[in-house]
Order: structure tokens, then C-alpha cells, then sequence
């Protein structure tokens, strides 16, 4: 027997976090597409990360749930481990420069406190989200929301790993209102909502299904939804709060 | 020109994958469409999925070379998923590139790379979908030029009615050529129509203008003549060779994708060519001679394309890599450099020999051991000196436990199925071989739970080598030997699970052998078989054998030949063959005598191999002479500086 001793790692030094942004074209990047492309931008701008033990190591960078393919986001959250201690702003520069257009780091923070899976995940967490329909005014989306809200249960269902579940959306909903914005001319209803989390997660094309449910709403578009934010949720206030502070 | 994005993004969360579709790339290049009788744009396809296409080493080599030009423009376009497609009929989308999504149709050229004729259905939907007419003669100067390259390219006959030019060999000089006959042609103000810039392109020999040629059939439905139709346009088209590598280090910034791609990772061409003389593969016989890149070149694109990608594994390619003459110092100075930098490296290790596990061993320094391939190609020693394959099974034996011996846990063994004269008894030997390898395996490595897959592959015959005479083996008897090899591997106890097999049924193998060695009456097969919905030919899933044979019958009807004569049919000395108006460089004669020379070891007799030329004298293919080009190979004598990569 002749085998090699992997090489050791380093130990972890630093850790990272990170908000980064899914726009534009960006959005249809998948969960895997992204961590793909987070591993070769750190490669890129040099950052020293840190490998897990073994045969075959691979860089320690802790996901939370991301949005699904097709959705936007100007909030997504992930950590990284490093071996050598970095400058958090130079981090951001460079790794926003090592990403494709439309995938943005928005801040660099070191992390400190609670994970970021505690502070992102569970019901006393939320996401304030936009959907834009492109093709609908903003009556008609309004009427369909008031309906929605008007229920005390509305349950979608959702296929998970472990089977098929229901989720309460309406449960989920802390907030929504409609206005309209215009766009390319004409006018375009925007929906606003928070939406508290939970195990699965309440999704936009969940609420989008509700909608079609409780009022038969059709958008002939496509329409877009973005994450706005998401951390920790202020019962009160119904405000979600920046989970890097 | 405006992006069609805007009416794409709408169709995207409709299909599978929608991130193929947006662009985006690193690395990738958006030029300004610029003043349109300077700048010549192209339109470069591979015609498979995006999955595919996008590692293609041909494609990004020509778009960087492209893009480094002024006034040139190149964007890439790829087959679309039949979700897409039909979205795109729905809402009128036309075919469109994924940098600048900008319209097909508007480019003055369409290049597509075929590495595969399984491709071809691929080619006819673009076109479609392109709003460009189906056939070269209902095309006319509004529409791209649509010019074929890539292996496949070295018989375009079937093809011949969907494009305008083929070109055959190395691409990096020549589309700079024809970018420049199109310049001056666009500059003039476009005279004499499409014809006039073809015959330009024609004239000097190194493009292939189809329909300037005619091809005239004899009463047995034989081939009999391919002949000029036009003063100016030569007899023959000869191939392209780049003499110096080095001069050509592409690609320099390699497409990073966000979709996640077939390869994964930084392909180096460490050389061109192979002149080992197998007689089945046709890469080896149309890229002659062997041209090397040195181990300096090597060593600065590996370093320079890893900062520009980010990506973590490097390949180093060629037809058969640890042939290089300094392959130990390349194997050697990258593990060295890149130590401790989790970058793995890797070699498509297929030459039986202990030098590749020395070599595999060196690679894999710091990672893990998990499976080395080599590729015997024939079961018994018969058939690998019918094949010239010069491995006995002794080497065989020998190289493998030295594998296991060095704790390499997975062997794959690559081999072919209905080679010319083969018999079941040839394939069951493939049972025997992999059993032994197991059995001294286990007693090298001193452990049971090593595995062994054999992989097996119909053979397809292929224009430009010695088997281009050959009979196909018909898929019934394909499979039928398959399924005894299966069942002989399945019936003992002490190796079933030890060994794995891989195979394909026989019926692909068909369709390739059909396009492979058609001739322009093909043509009319391939568009019906497209017509009634043969798309992705080279996926499974897509893929209708029935679909196929359907449209031949109907195609091929009153012409009096059919799939079994294009394909099982085996060639005589004087058949005019589709592509002999082709210059590959390879001496017809000299391929012919290979062939016979093959059947003479098939039957017993003493037969010389065909030695390397590298190594040992010319065995007079006829490759250096006629294309006045030369092997060109090390050693330089030179190694790599030890850089200080990231850590």
C-alpha cells in the first residue's frame, strides 16, 4: 500500500459574511449555479479560504436557503471560513469584481453573534419581498390581495424531500399592499409583503398561487419577484431587520 | 442590432434550466455591432446543448482569436431544448446568441463546429429557428454564410445542401482568411451576390463551396464522379494545419459558466495530432502530423487561465497526452506548483502502460486515488493487432495491478464492439481479460473491494482512415454480442460484482455509420427525419431509431440504395468514395494498404505493426509531404518555474 497522506488543512482563522445580490439575468441562476460561481470568484480574488480534512477538500462556505431560480434578490446571505485574516471591505471589492454582472456583494461583514442560520431561519425571521406584474394594473392585484387577506387559513401545497406537506400562506403573511409604479410607459401593479418564515419557507410563487386560488388572478407575463430583505422579524413594528448588525 | 432578451426573458421561467440561456459568462465578449461594411460578425454554433457546446475547446479557441481582431465580431449560439423551441415558434423568438442576444439571421456568418454527425438535426433547427433558409440555393445576401467545421466536417456531403462552406483541420488561421475575403467582399458593396463571395472563398483551396461541385451516381448506385461546376474552383480542398502551437495559446481566458457544463475545468492542448496509427479512429488519422506545445507554453497558460477562471482542475488534452515527450517534467512541475493549492490536475490517462500510472500517480499527489482509464480498444490479441493496437495482455495485466498496487482503487478499461472480422469469441476474451484483471488485482493491492468497468462502444467505420472500406456490424448482431459479453461477466460469482459494464444498444451506432460515410442523398434523409421531429439525436432520450429508419425509406426510396448499403456494406479498391475530393493528406493508397495489411493480421498472418513515427521511421502516409508540414515535438529541455500560485 502506497498511498499519499492528504495534505493538511489549515485552520480556520476569520470568518465572513456576506449579502450578496441576484439581478437582472442573474436571477435564473439556480442555488448550485451560485455556489459554483461564489467558489471559482473566491479563487479569482484570492481569498484565502479554508478547506474541510481530507480526500477531497472542499472550501468551508455555509449556505441558508436562497431564493429559487428565476427569483431576484437584493438579499442573500452566506459565511465563509478563511485561513489567513482579510480585510472585510477588500474582500467585498474583490469578490464583486471576481462575480458576473448581476451577481453583486453588497457587504462584508465579520461575523459575530448568533449564526446567521439562527438569525435567517425559523418563524421569528422574515422576508419583505416585491412582485412586479408587468402586464396587470394595480386594482386588479389589489382586490386579489384583499381577498387573500381576507382569509383566515389559505393552505398551498409543497413537495419537500420528506413528502408532500401544506403550508399556511396566509399564516405567513405579516403584511401586503398594492401600488402601482410605471414602467416603460404604462403602468405596473407592485405588490409589497412581508412574509415570516418558517420549515419549508412560504416562496412568491407560493403567494402567486394563492392568489390565483382565492381570486383567480392570471398574470399573461410572467410576473418578477424580488427579495428585498430578510433577518430577524420586530413583532411590533412588522420590520425586518438587518441580520449583519 | 437590439437584444432579443427582452422578449426571451418572458419564455425563460417556462423551461428547464433557464440560466443556459442568459449569457453572461466570464470572460465572455460583447463587441459594439459596429459600422456594417467594415465589421465582419459571426455567429459561432455548437450545435448541441449548451451543456455540451460550451466547453467546446474549438469554439472558445476561435471566439478569442475572433474577438482579438478589429472589426470582427463573435458571439456563440447553442442548440435550444425542444421546451424553448417551441416557446420561441409560439412567440416568434428568433434563434439567438447568448452574448449580445442578438439574432442569428443577422450576422454575415454562421460557423458550426461538428465534432459529431449527431448533430446535424441540431444544425437544421437553428437554421430554422434562424429564419435562414433550410438550403444553401434559396439563400441570398441578406442571410449568413453558413460554414461547417470540426471533425465531422471531413465528410460534409450529407450536409452538403444546409451549408454554404466547409473548411476541414485547424481553425485559428483560416477564419481569419475567410473574415477577410468577407470584408472586402461586404466592402466592395457586395458584388456578384452570394455566389461571388463563395467563389472567392473557393478559390484558393482551403474552403469547400458544396454547390460548386456536382456529384454524378453510376446505374449500381455507386458513387461516380464529384466534379467542379465552375471555372476557378479546384479539383480538390486541402486541410489546415497550424504549424506552432506556441504561437496559438487558446484559449487564453476560458467561458466560465454559471450552468453547470460537462467539463469543469481548464483544458490545456498539450499537443495536435497522434501518429500511433490505430486504424478505427479518425481524430487520430485527420489532425496528423503531431504538433507539441512546449512545456513553457503549457506551464504559462495553465497559470494564466486558472487567475482567469477561478477554475479548480486542469486538463491536459490530447488524443494521447502522456505521449509528449516531456510529460514527466509537465506531470511533475504542475504538482509541484500547485501543492497544497487544492487545484487538482488531471490527464485522460488511456495509454496501457506503467509509465501512465507513474504519471497518474504524480498527478494525483495530493488527492484522492479513485479510477484510472485505459483503453485496450480490442478483447483479444487478435483483434488489437487487427486495430494496431500494440498492447498485449500481459502489458495489460501488468499495468493494471500496478495500478491496484499503488492504490488506485477503480480501473476502467475502454474497448469496441464489432470491429472488422470480429467474432463473439473476440468480445467474450473482453470477459476473461477483465476477470484477470481483477484476480491480479486483488492479490497487488492485497484487498478484495477493488472494481473494474468495462466500457464498450459499437464501432462506426469513418472517412479518412484505413477502415473507411470496412462493413459496419449491424445492430442486431451488436447487441446480440453485447448481451453474451453481459452475461458472461454476470455469470461468475467471484468477479460479478467486481466488474461493471457499460454499453450502448447498436442503433445510434447506425444512424452515425449512415451520416458518417453518406453521400449527398443523405441530405434529404437527415431533413425528413428532422421534419418529423429528430432533434438532440446524440441523447437518448431524444433519440428514435425508427424515426430514422422511417425517413430513410422514404428519402432513399428509387435511388436503390439504403441504410444497410451506406453502412454494413463493406467498399471495394475502386469505389469512388463521398470525400475523395477532400484532402485530408493521407495517401488513399497508403490507407488502403493499412486496410488490407488488417485483414492479412485478421486471418494469421505476420503482419508488421505500424510503429510511431515519432519514434521511428516514416511509415509514408503521406500527411508531411503533401501539406508540407512536419512533426514537431521536444524535448526543449526547458522546465517550469516554480510560481507562487494562491495558497
Amino acid at each position: 500500500m502506497n498511498r499519499a497522506a492528504p495534505h493538511p488543512q489549515r485552520p480556520i482563522v476569520q470568518r465572513l459574511r456576506m449579502r450578496y445580490a441576484k439581478r437582472g439575468r442573474m436571477r435564473f441562476a439556480s442555488v448550485r449555479d451560485f455556489q459554483r460561481s461564489l467558489e471559482r470568484a473566491l479563487r479569482r480574488a484570492e481569498v484565502p479560504m479554508a478547506f474541510s480534512q481530507g480526500f477531497s477538500p472542499h472550501p468551508k462556505i455555509s449556505y441558508v436557503p436562497a431564493v429559487q431560480t428565476g427569483v431576484a434578490s437584493e438579499a442573500e446571505y452566506v459565511e465563509i471560513a478563511l485561513q489567513d485574516r482579510r480585510d472585510p471591505a477588500e474582500v467585498r471589492a474583490a469578490l464583486d469584481e471576481a462575480l458576473p454582472d448581476g451577481l453583486d456583494v453588497v457587504a462584508v461583514v465579520e461575523a459575530s453573534g448568533a449564526s446567521l442560520g439562527e438569525r435567517l431561519s425559523g418563524s421569528t425571521a422574515a422576508s419583505r419581498w416585491q412582485i412586479s406584474f408587468t402586464s396587470l394594473g394595480s386594482e386588479v392585484v389589489a382586490s386579489a390581495v384583499e381577498a387573500l387577506l381576507a382569509r383566515d387559513t389559505l393552505l398551498v401545497p409543497r413537495t419537500t424531500k420528506s413528502g408532500r406537506t401544506e403550508l399556511d400562506l396566509r399564516a405567513a403573511l405579516v403584511d401586503a399592499h398594492v401600488h402601482d409604479e410605471p414602467v416603460n410607459g404604462s403602468s405596473c401593479a407592485i405588490l409589497h409583503m412581508v412574509v415570516r418564515h418558517g420549515t419549508p419557507s412560504v416562496r412568491p410563487d407560493d403567494v402567486l398561487a394563492g392568489l390565483r386560488d382565492v381570486a383567480g388572478l392570471a398574470p399573461p407575463l410572467p410576473p418578477v419577484a424580488t427579495r428585498l430583505a430578510q433577518g430577524p422579524l420586530e413583532e411590533e413594528t412588522g420590520t425586518v431587520l438587518d441580520p449583519l448588525s | 442590432m437590439d437584444s432579443l432578451f427582452p422578449r426571451l426573458e418572458p419564455l425563460l421561467p417556462r423551461v428547464t434550466k433557464p440560466v443556459q440561456y442568459v449569457g453572461g459568462e466570464l470572460n465572455s465578449v460583447i463587441k459594439p455591432w459596429g459600422d456594417d461594411a467594415a465589421t465582419v460578425r459571426w455567429a459561432l454554433m455548437y450545435p448541441d446543448a449548451y451543456e455540451v457546446g460550451l466547453p467546446n475547446q474549438g469554439v472558445q479557441i476561435l471566439y478569442e482569436v475572433l474577438n482579438g481582431q478589429h472589426d470582427t465580431l463573435a458571439e456563440r449560439t447553442y442548440a435550444v431544448w425542444p421546451d424553448l423551441e417551441a416557446l420561441m415558434r409560439e412567440h416568434a423568438v428568433p434563434q439567438f446568441t447568448v452574448d449580445a442576444h442578438r439574432p442569428v439571421g443577422a450576422f454575415d456568418l454562421l460557423g458550426v463546429s461538428f465534432s459529431t454527425e449527431l448533430g446535424y438535426t441540431n444544425l437544421l433547427t437553428a437554421l430554422d429557428l434562424a429564419g435562414i433558409p433550410l438550403h444553401s440555393r434559396d439563400r441570398d445576401t441578406s442571410h449568413p454564410i453558413v460554414v461547417a467545421g470540426g471533425h465531422a466536417a471531413f465528410n460534409p456531403e450529407p450536409i452538403a445542401e444546409f451549408v454554404d462552406a466547409a473548411v476541414l483541420g485547424d481553425g485559428e488561421q483560416i477564419v481569419t482568411a475567410i473574415t477577410d475575403v468577407v470584408r472586402g467582399w461586404k466592402r466592395e458593396g457586395r458584388p456578384g451576390g452570394r455566389d461571388e463571395v463563395l467563389a472567392r472563398l473557393a478559390a484558393g483551396g482551403g474552403v469547400y463551396v458544396p454547390r460548386f461541385y456536382d456529384a454524378a451516381y453510376a446505374s449500381d448506385g455507386r458513387l461516380a464522379t464529384v466534379t467542379a461546376n465552375r471555372p476557378g474552383v479546384p479539383a480538390r480542398v486541402h486541410k489546415h494545419t497550424v504549424a506552432d502551437l506556441d504561437a496559438w495559446p487558446y484559449p487564453a481566458k476560458p467561458l466560465v459558466p454559471l450552468a453547470e457544463t460537462v467539463h469543469e475545468r481548464y483544458s490545456v492542448e498539450i499537443f495536435r495530432g497522434c501518429t500511433r496509427g490505430c486504424r478505427f479512429c479518425q481524430a487520430g488519422m485527420i489532425t496528423r502530423p503531431v504538433r507539441e506545445r512546449s512545456i513553457t507554453t503549457v506551464g504559462a497558460m495553465v497559470d494564466a487561465g486558472l487567475k482567469a477562471s477561478g477554475l479548480a482542475e486542469v486538463g491536459l488534452l490530447s488524443l494521447s497526452s502522456a505521449d509528449h515527450s516531456e510529460i514527466g517534467e509537465i506531470a511533475t512541475d504542475l504538482a509541484d506548483r500547485y501543492e497544497g493549492t487544492n487545484t487538482s490536475l488531471s490527464l485522460p490517462s488511456t495509454r496501457v502502460d506503467a509509465f501512465n500510472v507513474t504519471l497518474a500517480n504524480e498527478l494525483a499527489r495530493n488527492g484522492r486515488r479513485s479510477g484510472l482509464t485505459f483503453a485496450p480498444e480490442g478483447g483479444s490479441e487478435r483483434m488489437r493487432k487487427v486495430i494496431n493496437k500494440m498492447v498485449t495482455e500481459d502489458d495489460l495485466i501488468q499495468t493494471v495491478a500496478t495500478a491496484y498496487a499503488n492504490g488506485w482503487r477503480h480501473v476502467k478499461l475502454y474497448f469496441m464492439c464489432g470491429l472488422p472480422t470480429e467474432t463473439d469469441s473476440d468480445v467474450l476474451q473482453i470477459a476473461e481479460l477483465a476477470k484477470e484483471v481483477i484476480r491480479t488485482g486483488r492479490e497487488a493491492a492485497g484487498r478484495r473491494d477493488i472494481r473494474c468497468t468495462v466500457s464498450i462502444g459499437g464501432f462506426v467505420p469513418k472517412p479518412h482512415t484505413p477502415f473507411q472500406w470496412a462493413g459496419q456490424l449491424d445492430h442486431a448482431s451488436t447487441d446480440a454480442r453485447l448481451f453474451t459479453l453481459r452475461d458472461e461477466l454476470r455469470r461468475d460469482r467471484n468477479y460479478a460484482k467486481a466488474i461493471g459494464l457499460r454499453y450502448h444498444d447498436g442503433r445510434p451506432g447506425i444512424v452515425e455509420g449512415l451520416l458518417s460515410r453518406g453521400d449527398r442523398r443523405i441530405g434529404a434523409v437527415i431533413e425528413r427525419a428532422w421534419r418529423d421531429g429528430a432533434r438532440f439525436d446524440g441523447w437518448s432520450e431524444h433519440f428514435s431509431f425508427e424515426q430514422w429508419m422511417e425517413a430513410a425509406d422514404r428519402a432513399l426510396a428509387g435511388t436503390g440504395v439504403d441504410v444497410d448499403w451506406y453502412t454494413t456494406r463493406e467498399r471495394t479498391h475502386d469505389e469512388v468514395l463521398p470525400w475523395d475530393h477532400l484532402d485530408s493528406g493521407l495517401d488513399k493508397q497508403w490507407l488502403w494498404d493499412d486496410w488490407q495489411d488488417a485483414l492479412d493480421a485478421a486471418s494469421g498472418e505476420a503482419v508488421d505493426d505500424v510503429e510511431d513515427c515519432r519514434w521511428n521511421a516514416c511509415y509514408f502516409c503521406g500527411v508531411c509531404p503533401s501539406l508540407s508540414s512536419s512533426i514537431e515535438i521536444g524535448p526543449t529541455g526547458r522546465r517550469l518555474l516554480p510560481l507562487e500560485p494562491v495558497r
